[in-house]
Formats: C-alpha cells, sequence, structure tokens
C-alpha cells in the first residue's frame, strides 16, 4: 500500500497530489486516463478526453473505501480509482481562529 | 505531509498576494517563499542540526519556521523574555542549534558559553544572507519533528514539545481551506512567536490567502490603529489582550468596521468581558479556540453562531455555551474519563482526553505519552453537554482538597468573576492544619472599590456549598499572569505562604 504523505504526479498533466489516507485502492490511482506517478518522473502521452473534467487546487478527493489525496497542484485531468472518479470531500467552513 | 508544501501551495496559488506585513517590510507569498530557500541555505551552510529563534518575532517567525524546514531541520522560537541564564537553559537542550536573535538578545544568548551551539547569528544578517544564498531544498521525513517548543512552565522544569510535520499539515489542511479568503482578507497577529498559537497563525492564514499583519509587541492603541489601517479582517487575542482592546473602545469611538472575527483563547476568558465585548463590536463575530501546545493549537472552537445563540438565548442550557469552548474541530475525538479510566456521559465532570492526527503528545527526552489507544491525557478538567459543546474547568494540579473534598477553582472563579465588586479573581488552595487545604480566594476589585470580604463570602456561599464558600478572601492590585494570561497559581500560592509566615493569622475560622 502507498504510504501516507507520498506526493504523486500526473503523466499527462499539471496535476499533483499529496495522499492523506492510504488506502489499497490508491495502487491504481489514475489521473487523466493515466497511472499517476512518483513526483520528477517525465511526462508522458496523451490526457484522455473522457477523464479531462480537472481538479481544484487545495480541495480533498476521496473514495469509498476511505482513501484520501489532496491536491497540491491543479491539472486538466480527473482524478480516478481506476475508471470511477474520486469525490471532492466537502468541507465545512471553520471561523479562522488562529 | 511537511509545513514546506503548505508555502509551496501558497506560492503557486497565489504568488503575488501580500503575505506578510512587518513594520515597513511588506513581502508577497512568492518573496517569503525565495527568501525561505536562501534562509534554508544559509542554515544548510552552518551545519548546525537545529534552529532556534530568540525575539519578537513578525516577519521572522514565518520565515525561520519554512527556512528550518526547508533545510530539514526542526525550529523552535523561544521566550525572548526570559533572563539570560534561562534562555541559554533552554538553548543547551537542544542538539547543536543555529540560533538566530534579534540584536536586543543577541547578547543574553551568549555566543561564548551555549556550549553545544556554536553558531549566533543576528536576524539582520540572517535575512541579508539569505537574500543572496545558495537555495536549500531538503524533504523532511512527515513523521519527524517540525517544531519543538517549550511549554511555559506553571510547573517545574518547561517540558520540550515535539510537533511533527503531520501534527502541524494534519491540523491546518483539516481545519483550513485552501486559498479560502477573500483577496483582501488580512489578518492582525499579535500572539507571542514562542507560543502554538504563534507557529499556527503563521501556518494557517498563509493556507488560507490571508495577508498576516504583524504587531510583535502588543498595545490596544495601536492594535485598534493597526485593524483600522491594514483593514483587519480577522485577529486573535489572549483574554488581558481583549481587557485592554475593550477598555480602549469604551473611551473612544472606535467601530473597527473592517472586522469580521475576532477569536480569543490561550487562557479562559471571564464571562463579563466576553459580554462587554459581544456589545461593543455587534458586527463582530467571536470565536473562542481552545487547544494545547500539545494538540498543535486548536481542538475546539464556540464559533460567531454559537455566541449569537448563547447570548439571546432564554434556554439556560444554551445561555450558558457562552462559557464554553464550543465543539471538537474535524480530525479531533474527545473523551471525559474519571480517575479510574471509565469514560463518562454528558454533563459529568472528569479529564478530557483528546486523540487526532494534530495531536502530538510527544516529548523531547521523554517521548510519546499517549496510551495505547492513542488518546492524550490533557489534565484539564472539562464536562461535555448532551450538545457536545465542551467546558473547561481548570487544570486538574490546580484542585484543591478540603477536607476530602474536590473542588475546582473555576468553579469559584466563574462566580466570582460575576460579582460587580469582582474585576479580576483567582482562587487557590493553602496548606491548613485543621482541613489539609483551605480555600483562598484572590480578588482584584475595580479601582476605587473596597468589597467588603464578608459579603463576597456569603455570595458564594448562597449559590454553592457551603464546603466551598472561600475560607479567607483577600485583595490584590493585580494577579500574577504569563504571557497568555494564565494565572500564575504557584506565585500566588507562595506570596500567601510568606505573608502567613510574617503574619502569623488566628487559626483559619471554619466555614461548617
Amino acid at each position: 500500500m502507498i504510504k501516507n504523505g507520498t506526493r504523486l504526479a500526473s503523466q499527462v498533466c499539471d496535476t499533483q497530489v499529496i495522499v492523506v489516507r492510504s488506502a489499497d485502492s490508491l495502487d491504481d490511482l489514475r489521473c487523466g486516463g493515466a497511472p499517476m506517478v512518483p513526483l520528477g518522473t517525465d511526462r508522458s502521452g496523451e490526457l484522455d478526453p473522457a477523464f479531462a473534467d480537472g481538479n481544484v487546487m487545495g480541495k480533498r478527493y476521496v473514495d469509498e473505501t476511505g482513501a484520501e489525496v489532496l491536491v497540491t497542484k491543479a491539472g486538466a485531468g480527473t482524478l480516478t480509482i481506476g475508471r470511477t472518479a474520486l469525490s471532492l470531500k466537502e468541507a465545512k467552513p471553520l471561523p479562522a481562529s488562529d | 505531509m511537511s509545513i514546506s508544501l503548505l508555502l509551496e501551495m501558497a506560492a503557486s496559488g497565489n504568488p503575488d498576494r501580500t503575505a506578510v506585513v512587518s513594520g515597513d517590510t511588506r513581502l508577497t507569498t512568492q518573496q517569503l517563499s525565495e527568501l525561505a530557500d536562501g534562509g534554508a541555505g544559509v542554515i544548510a551552510a552552518s551545519n548546525a542540526r537545529h534552529v532556534v529563534y530568540v525575539g519578537t518575532g513578525g516577519m521572522m517567525l514565518p520565515l525561520l519556521i519554512f527556512a528550518a524546514a526547508r533545510a530539514g531541520l526542526a525550529f523552535t522560537p523561544i521566550n525572548y523574555r526570559l533572563s539570560a541564564e534561562a534562555v541559554q537553559m533552554l538553548i543547551r537542550r537542544l542538539p547543536d542549534p543555529l540560533v538566530i536573535a534579534d540584536s536586543p538578545y543577541v547578547h543574553a544568548v551568549g555566543s561564548d558559553n551555549i556550549g553545544a551551539g556554536k553558531h549566533v547569528m543576528d536576524s539582520e544578517a540572517f535575512v541579508a544572507q539569505a537574500r543572496v544564498a545558495e537555495p536549500a531544498a531538503a524533504f523532511p521525513d512527515p513523521d519527524a519533528t517540525a517544531i519543538v517548543l517549550f511549554t511555559s512552565g506553571t510547573t517545574a522544569q518547561p517540558k520540550a514539545v515535539e510537533l511533527s510535520h503531520n501534527n502541524l499539515t494534519s491540523y491546518v489542511t483539516g481545519t483550513v481551506e485552501f486559498d479560502s479568503a477573500e483577496p483582501k482578507d488580512a489578518a492582525l497577529i499579535c500572539v507571542p512567536p514562542y507560543h502554538i498559537a504563534g507557529v499556527s497563525a503563521a501556518l494557517s492564514n498563509l493556507y488560507a490567502g490571508r495577508t498576516m499583519v504583524y504587531l510583535p509587541v502588543f498595545d490596544a492603541e495601536e492594535w485598534v490603529r493597526l485593524i483600522d489601517a491594514e483593514h483587519v479582517t480577522t485577529a486573535t487575542v489572549v483574554p488581558t489582550m481583549l481587557e485592554r482592546i475593550v477598555t480602549v473602545l469604551e473611551r473612544g469611538d472606535h467601530r473597527l468596521p473592517s472586522l469580521r472575527t475576532l477569536a480569543y483563547g490561550g487562557s479562559k476568558a471571564g464571562l463579563p468581558l466576553v459580554r462587554r465585548a459581544l456589545e461593543l463590536l455587534p458586527q463582530v463575530g467571536f470565536v473562542n479556540a481552545y487547544g494545547l501546545t500539545e494538540t498543535s493549537s486548536t481542538i475546539a472552537v464556540l464559533t460567531p453562531e454559537d455566541h449569537r445563540e448563547a447570548q439571546s438565548a432564554s434556554d439556560p442550557a444554551v445561555a450558558r455555551r457562552l462559557g464554553s469552548v464550543g465543539r471538537p474541530v474535524p480530525g479531533i475525538e474527545v473523551q471525559i474519563r474519571d480517575e479510574n479510566g471509565a469514560v463518562l456521559p454528558p454533563d459529568q465532570t472528569g479529564e478530557l482526553f483528546v486523540r487526532g492526527e494534530q495531536v502530538s503528545g510527544r516529548y523531547a527526552g521523554v517521548g510519546p505519552v499517549l496510551d495505547a489507544d492513542g488518546w492524550f491525557a490533557t489534565k484539564d478538567i472539562a464536562t461535555l453537554d448532551a450538545d457536545g459543546y465542551l467546558f473547561i474547568g481548570g487544570r486538574s494540579d490546580d484542585t484543591i482538597i478540603r477536607g476530602g473534598e474536590n473542588i475546582a477553582p473555576a468553579e469559584l472563579e466563574d462566580l466570582l468573576i460575576q460579582h460587580d465588586q469582582v474585576r479580576d479573581v483567582a482562587v487557590v488552595g493553602v496548606d491548613d492544619p485543621q482541613w489539609g487545604q483551605a480555600i483562598v480566594a484572590v480578588v482584584v476589585p475595580p479601582p476605587g472599590v473596597h468589597p467588603d470580604p464578608e459579603e463576597l463570602r456569603e455570595y458564594v456561599r448562597t449559590r454553592l456549598r457551603g464546603s466551598r464558600t472561600p475560607d479567607r478572601v483577600v485583595f490584590r492590585d493585580a494577579l500574577p499572569t504569563g504571557e497568555t494570561g494564565k494565572v500564575l497559581r504557584r506565585q500566588i500560592v507562595e506570596e500567601l505562604r510568606t505573608l502567613e509566615r510574617v503574619e502569623r493569622p488566628a487559626a483559619v475560622e471554619s466555614s461548617q
């Protein structure tokens, strides 16, 4: 299983994420239709138009098994496990307390 | 996740937004990031194993937090108000540190006799070198220690709390939405740099995309001026600051139109003070934040909606929440346990235990003090109500045991502070031959007021049990407090003990 804190990048767009809560499902984490790879790996391939809904900087995405990733750089690809899209985790806003 | 990534995200999301206003210095997020990279280079070149800061804060705090993180080292801001001897004693407990000090404190740091630390640098020299240094970028293990803070040490030896990158980033990403601030939002920061609130303010405001305006040395008039001058939208204060701000607001015609949120915390705020502040600033959303150094700052908040609801409630159960610290933040679980460790139901008082990824509970030289299931004992006495609102009743160490009965000073203090002849109060236990401990109420009356001790005792007696009536009431001009307004009880007890030896008073009178 991938380690919490691992940083991954898309091969086909600008997207970067960090693994906040790992689960076995993340072994098949993809972005823009292509598997996500360790940060620093060269880009290759093309964005699959079927997985081009994009993602939002600073948002958390989750699946049904409890996996959670945080987008540290936004891109054009859809974040998926296999072909199933991750869902945006809605946060209840807290007032500024610091 | 490393705290460096928080700055990296802020700089990529909003490179040109003003991140820091500190005196005459203004830095955009991108400039702060570049300076932190250079600072990491300066730190890496020193071959130190730890980074220490002694100074008043401002821009130096976010700069050094991130420069140390990018150099892969842990960072400790130290209380610059301590004696030179105390500062040096703390520095000696840290491994091979590079010490960066504002110029007035360089001498106190004592470059010749730190022992392990060979390097002392003036803050200005550090910034000048950071501007031209070759950047360094290490990627620390997310479980490595990012920040070490010395607790204020109201008990004997200050403890060194270790906060990991994961503890801090869990707190920030779990409680703050990235880039959620409006483009013109600004936070006024006047909490001390060596306090957890100073560290968390630097991290969470940056992540929210909110400009940080620093007021390193608190002054209520200047605070009010800066709110208007910098169009400040949020601010955090400790109760003693709130008291002074309220006094300034009551004197003059200040509306603070830009201010939307005012958070208070760090120690208990008396209800009369909170009510006065709410009435003076009806358009401001008040937030009561509760947390410990060991929990990477805030673990519970009483929100603006909670304040308004409690303020206007006719239901006493809702009205009393104004004196609560609200409900736990996401990712934090709480339990109230009795002395045998059994979990208590709502409305019963016991010790507060907390669990979550932001909870460190780890001390240098001691290791983790979490139980087998990851729970941290806060040593705070607390109660949860049926709706999950948390009430804090003081430190368990402060409990007075009088005639075999456990008495939480907070219960008497919360009552006495509402008497109109009481401006401030601390209730402590002193050794007593008859009761084991006697209850002494140390009262600060408003200026020019001379309350009758018997009347105050009667006030408590008619509202609480007789055994909880103060055995004695003494008057003072002020209470000794620490930086965040925490009353220094040991000092009060020590002073009472000394006086007692001098005065040799008659036996303490019985009160049932």
